[in-house]
């Protein structure tokens, strides 16, 4: 078991360089010069843009630009904006926001999601699954960005119970409307996934057994046929953290959250090469623990799962 | 521990009489079990024997009250245990009965397992509910349990799960659960089927020596001719959901009465008798959604006539004198040869 987390946070470093050095590349790649558009309208001397350009090393190849970056990265230094702000301090707030925004979303479809599956999957056919079926089919088909401003011009404006942007008014309350937002086209996918286990699993020869044991419909479903179907929804979920960490990207810009979307969408238009690279990577890792986590997790609810 | 009034003397340990079950598909019905009978002794050992779609294992899932329903729907008769109606109990009360006085164990004990408890857990889950027993006293009984039924080293292996057993020790862990309150009925149904020859033939020794052991009544559901004859001591033969022949074992594989179980020991070898050729039953299985009239054997019965076999659904009646059964219009003719 240690053997196999420890094998798999190694594999993690070539994963890590490798992503590291493809963004970097797409960065490099972007039309347009940063340093120029620093000066904005203003003619640049050229004195000071060959200065610029030297001190952000961008007259150096992008090889040895990338081999100081990664040397960089290996002593915790994350390197500084155009602006010269260190990177690392902006990521600290602008994860500080998007991690609110996206555990208030993960945590909304996780116990809304769940609860609804089991809900519907308990009574397959009845009215609570034709509403649940036929709800998650409408908000499958809905772009979040029509939920959003949907959500903020009746929640927000028209019946004023929840803020419709910035995070003044902090945790939770400032993040209630765009992490439900966010959270509901996977809440969606988890109340059918909860669903379909379960009445598969309702079906299985254990369930039987449980029955001919005698034991109450209660036990049989909560410690019996519940323990099983959730094997794949926890999965689902473990997943899905690194993805609504992405997907806040649309949503931040939607609510005026100053998370790592807003910022990374600033920097991809400026340039900012230290700045992408470091909130993508840190993406990328979250992503990687996110599947680790996962899979220690579904040895732990799967006894038939074993690591090598 | 009996929570059912004395019965009668002479009333058998259960007794199924005109059970019917019926599987509602979507457009069509399908009648599984049609009026079927029987009784079991205490401490018996009855032998439902039949064909995969003979009802065998619909009718014994209806007894113990565990029918998926919908589609499956207990469509009429009774099923009495020690003279207690079970069939229109309230499931609150029913439950107690599961496990406790009529017990079950299946073919496939893999599938039957809770794959991710394990087993020691499993066995001691039934003294948790029903004998409200602490944790620690029902994992000790479920080591014993495990004992008795043979399983080698079962202190450590209690702690396994279904998965890491082989098939024999898995049927056995089975076995352990379903005896764990001492039942008064065991349902097998086909509990060899899935193993090899060498472990079915321990799993058949150790079931009659726990049955001997405990005085229970043994019901043994299978398709295997060889299974049933060394350890039941009647047989029901079953057909389209029905009984069409009753008898001790001996006299049953000495004087068939029914063309059907004729047929069926024509067509299995026979180690004493050396070059015999094997004759199969012609014809398949009938549709349940659409049973043959009259008896429903007679589309592929070399002894149907016209007159009758179509038109008349025949009784089952006794045509020896000694409880010999037969449900066929010329089972006199059949016990003549």
């Amino acid at each position: 078991m240690w053997r196999f987390v420890l094998r798999r946070l190694l594999q993690m470093v070539p994963v890590l360089i490798g992503t590291t050095f493809l963004i970097y590349v797409a960065v490099f790649a972007l039309p347009g010069d940063p340093i120029r558009a620093l000066g904005g309208d203003k003619p640049m001397p050229p004195s000071v843009y060959e200065a610029l350009r030297h001190h952000y090393h961008l007259d150096e190849p992008l090889i040895t630009q990338y081999g100081r970056y990664l040397l960089g990265l290996a002593r915790g230094d994350f390197g500084e904006t155009l602006n010269g702000q260190s990177v690392a301090s902006l990521m600290a707030t602008g994860w500080t926001v998007t991690v609110q925004l996206a555990l208030t979303a993960w945590i909304f479809e996780l116990v809304v999601g769940i609860a609804l599956g089991v809900l519907a999957g308990l009574r397959k056919g009845g009215i609570i699954d034709s509403l649940v079926l036929s709800g998650t089919t409408f908000i499958i088909a809905i772009p979040a960005f029509v939920l959003a401003y949907s959500a903020q011009l009746i929640f927000g404006l028209k019946l004023g119970w929840f803020p419709t942007a910035g995070t003044d008014d902090g945790w939770p309350y400032s993040y209630l409307l765009p992490g439900v937002i966010l959270g509901s086209l996977s809440l969606a996918y988890i109340a059918r996934l909860t669903r379909t286990s379960l009445v598969e699993n309702m079906r299985a020869d254990y369930v039987r057994t449980a029955l001919a044991k005698g034991l109450p419909r209660r036990r049989i479903i909560l410690r019996h046929t519940l323990r099983n179907s959730l094997i794949p929804v926890v999965t689902y979920l473990g997943v899905d953290l690194g993805n609504l960490l992405a997907g806040a990207i649309v949503i931040e810009g939607i609510f005026n959250l100053p998370g790592i979307g807003q910022q990374i969408f600033q920097a991809v238009q400026i340039k900012d090469g230290p700045t992408v690279v470091g909130i993508s990577t840190f993406l990328v890792l979250i992503f990687l623990l996110a599947n680790l986590v996962v899979d220690i997790l579904y040895g732990a609810l799967d006894p038939r799962i074993r690591y090598e | 521990m009996t929570n059912t009034t004395d019965p009668a003397p002479g009333t058998p340990l259960l007794q199924v009489e005109d059970l019917r079950v019926e599987f509602r598909m979507r457009g069509s019905t399908v009648n599984a079990v049609n009026g079927l009978s029987y009784t079991l002794a205490e401490g018996e050992t009855l032998a439902i024997l039949g064909e995969s779609g003979s009802g065998k294992s619909v009718s014994a899932q209806a007894v113990m009250g565990i029918l998926d329903t919908p589609p499956a729907y207990v469509t009429g008769g009774a099923v009495r245990f020690r003279g207690t109606e079970l069939l229109g109990l309230p499931e609150k009360k029913r439950r107690t009965y599961r496990g406790a006085h009529i017990a079950m164990i299946f073919q496939d004990a893999l599938s039957a397992l809770n794959p991710v408890h394990r087993v020691g857990d499993q066995i001691a889950e039934m003294l948790l509910v029903h004998r409200g027993m602490s944790r620690g006293d029902a994992r000790k009984r479920a080591i014993e349990l495990m004992e008795r039924v043979r399983i080698p080293s079962a202190g450590s292996r209690a702690n396994d799960y279904p998965h890491q057993f082989s098939g024999g020790m898995r049927q056995r862990v089975m076995i352990a659960m379903a005896l764990a309150l001492e039942p008064d009925v065991l349902i097998a149904d086909e509990p060899t089927t899935a193993l090899d020859v060498t472990v079915q033939a321990q799993i058949m020794k150790l079931l009659r020596d726990l049955q001997d052991e405990m005085a229970m009544g043994l019901i043994l559901i299978t398709h295997d001719l060889g299974v049933v004859a060394d350890v039941a001591d009647r047989i029901v033969v079953m057909y389209a959901g029905r009984v069409v022949e009753q008898a001790e074992v001996r006299e049953l594989y000495a004087r068939p009465a029914h063309p059907y179980t004729e047929g069926l020991l024509a067509s299995v070898p026979r180690v004493d008798v050396r070059d015999r050729a094997l004759t199969p039953i012609k014809g398949s299985p009938p549709n349940l959604a659409a049973i043959p009239s009259g008896c429903p054997f007679h589309p592929r019965c070399p002894r149907a006539r016209e007159e009758r076999c179509p038109d008349e659904v025949p009784a089952l009646r006794d045509v020896t004198g000694t409880g010999h059964g037969s449900a066929c219009h010329y089972a006199e003719e059949v016990l003549g040869g």
